[in-house]
């Protein structure tokens, strides 16, 4: 049972994070009807700031937290003035050839710059080791990701539904024209929004580089990931996805404990019936937009 | 042409189309002198073949139809996969026919998926087509006492072609056999869009509402291309086990459903030859950028990627019309007027 406890709590920790680092994209991908297969590259970027503020310049972990979300968020910006935004009225095809390229960029990139073995981030030794919380045992690390995780959740919801901004995004999403027309500056919305999910991905690499392994193949491995809690969540409302990403988290560690053999193919065949049996998304709108 | 009088409007229409052109043959003469010049580097002209037969079968589905798929590989990894088993069991000893049965494994597996694809919004295309490939990579990866997991599966010895050609270290029977499967599978494949039925497969593309408007049953034919796509690339994967006595995970993998798709992307889609010239050049980019960069040929590959989206399709599509024309004016060799204005009337 105190098994089944701690297995519940690392699939919620896992999960949590899968959304932090997928939420940029359920952003992009749902609202802005972009299909960007280079999230994870933002995330491997974030993360490896990370990395290398910690463990070659010193920096507290805590510290390199927020440096990391910045760095991402600004190669976000930057990628998305200067290359993204042209794709925006681009077909499907063109969105996803130019994503696979620039991923495969950044993975040859990084693979140049920080050779092509795993990267760890030296912890401080507070989030090391586990707590004993009624019998169950409690990692704290992951008890520190599902802590700000939880927050950030939170914390991107009330921007959603409750902020001015919020109301501009939604608004700059259903209808750009009419949206422009009072007056929102569109495009500066959507880079903006851009830039903090690019932020988030680079948070969540930061955080994640532990749990999921940094390495320069980062953005392929948890591509399909990071496309599961969005396609799977629905991308109209945000509650959707991170429904999904805690779905995904649990079963993903439930089934690597429980049944080994299978392994990832039992998470692979849940999303295609899924998406059969509701196109738009477990949580999504049923109407074709 | 007389005889065209009697002839239906639309057996008119598409024996016009179907008529085989001078360049037609040039390109297929090139193929076959390159038998001669290149006979050296046999191997590479091999992987070139299959390559093409690969890129012609996602040609069907996204130069025709119009469906992006991400995870074209899942077939091409049943066929050889399907292969290889049948050749280390000593099922079925005879390549073309292991071959011929390869295939049709790989094109059960696209009937049934089909049925998956055709449904839902693009977006959720691509996540099914990326997921089967996927999912099909673990299966292999999980059952490894039949596939051999991560190591591959080895130890098999492919029989002669027909009982009569060997397959030799030089590469010279492969070539040849790629080759001639290839431009058999190429000319089942030209008459199958010169038909009415690639003509509604078109029209589809253009305007899928239009199309079922004028009374083409839409996902039936999805389907039935599907279909046909998949045993293309299921013949081009046993091919590549065939010619490399090798299957491995990587089959499956994610880059080459990606490089396919760029493949198709140099060489342009629709018009069939786009996937055997993408191969080629592919093939000649990859060369060149594995030997100045080993490691980091995926770097070069990512950037023709972006700079090819960046410049545009049909911007590039338009100079390629453009260029030959504005060189022989240069040469002083101009063709007369109205070389390259033919379709003017382009944005």
């Amino acid at each position: 049972m105190t098994n089944f406890l701690t297995i519940l709590f690392d699939g919620v920790a896992y999960g949590m994070l899968l959304f932090v680092l997928a939420s940029g994209l359920a952003v992009t991908l749902g609202l802005m009807n972009f299909v960007n297969l280079a999230h994870g590259a933002f995330a491997a970027f974030g993360g490896y700031v990370c990395a290398v503020l910690v463990n070659r310049s010193g920096v507290p972990f805590f510290v390199a937290l927020p440096l990391a979300f910045a760095a991402a968020a600004l190669a976000g910006v930057v990628a998305e003035r200067t290359l993204f935004r042209h794709l925006y009225r681009r077909s499907e095809l063109e969105q996803v050839l130019f994503t696979i390229g620039f991923v495969f960029m950044a993975v040859a990139a990084t693979d140049y710059v920080m050779g092509s073995s795993q990267v760890f981030i030296n912890l401080p030794d507070v989030l090391q080791g586990q707590i004993d919380l009624f019998g169950v045992g409690i990692g704290r690390y992951r008890l520190m990701i599902i802590v700000i995780c939880g927050l950030l959740t939170l914390a991107i919801q009330g921007t959603l539904a409750r902020t001015r901004f919020g109301a501009r995004l939604r608004a700059a999403v259903d209808d750009p024209r009419v949206a422009s027309g009072l007056g929102i500056n569109v495009p500066q919305v959507f880079a903006f929004t851009f830039a903090f999910g690019c932020g988030l991905a680079g948070l969540g690499g930061a955080l994640g580089a532990e749990i999921l392994g940094l390495d320069p193949y980062f953005p392929l491995k948890f591509l399909i990931y990071f496309l599961i809690v969005v396609t799977v969540g629905g991308s109209s409302t945000i509650t959707g996805p991170f429904m999904a990403a805690l779905v995904l988290g649990i079963a993903d560690v439930a089934g690597k404990y429980y049944v080994p053999k299978l392994g990832a193919f039992v998470i692979y065949a849940l999303m295609i019936v899924i998406l059969i049996w509701r196109p738009h998304g477990l949580f999504g709108r049923t109407v074709a937009r | 042409m007389s005889d065209m009088t009697t002839l239906s409007p639309v057996a008119a229409s598409t024996a016009r189309i179907g008529r085989w052109r001078w360049q037609e043959t040039a390109f297929w003469l090139l193929v076959v002198a390159s038998y001669f010049l290149f006979s050296d580097r046999y191997l590479i002209l091999t992987e070139i073949a299959w390559l093409a037969l690969f890129a012609l079968s996602l040609d069907l589905i996204l130069g025709y139809a119009g469906i992006v798929s991400l995870g074209h590989a899942a077939f091409f990894g049943v066929g050889a996969y399907g292969v290889g088993l049948l050749a280390k069991h000593g099922i079925i000893e005879e390549p073309v026919l292991a071959l011929l049965a390869a295939g049709l494994m790989a094109m059960a597996l696209g009937f049934v998926t089909s049925f998956l694809v055709i449904r839902g919004t693009d977006l959720s295309r691509l996540m099914v087509t990326l997921g089967i490939a996927l999912l099909l990579r673990e299966l292999a990866n999980r059952f490894s006492d039949i596939t051999g997991g991560f190591d591959g599966l080895q130890g098999f010895t492919i029989a002669p072609v027909l009982g009569l050609f060997e397959f030799d270290i030089f590469g010279r029977t492969g070539f040849v056999y790629c080759t001639v499967v290839l431009f058999v599978l190429f000319l089942a494949a030209r008459r199958l869009v010169n038909s009415p039925f690639g003509l509604s497969l078109r029209a589809i593309h253009n305007n899928r509402l239009r199309a079922e408007a004028v009374g083409i049953p839409v996902d039936r034919r999805l389907i039935a291309v599907y279909t046909v796509s998949a045993f293309y690339a299921g013949v081009a994967g046993a091919l590549f086990t065939q010619t490399t006595a090798l299957a491995s995970l990587d089959v499956f993998a994610f880059e080459r459903s990606a490089d396919l798709l760029l493949i198709l992307v140099i060489g342009g889609g629709g018009y069939l030859y786009g996937g055997l010239i993408g191969a080629v050049v592919f093939k000649i980019l990859q060369e060149i950028f594995s030997s100045i960069t080993p490691q980091y040929w995926l770097f070069w590959i990512g950037l023709v990627f972006v700079v090819i989206v960046l410049v545009g399709r049909e911007r590039m599509r338009r100079w390629a019309r453009v260029a030959p024309d504005f060189l022989l004016r240069r040469l002083g060799l101009s063709r007369g007027v109205g070389g390259g204005g033919s379709r003017g009337g382009e944005p």
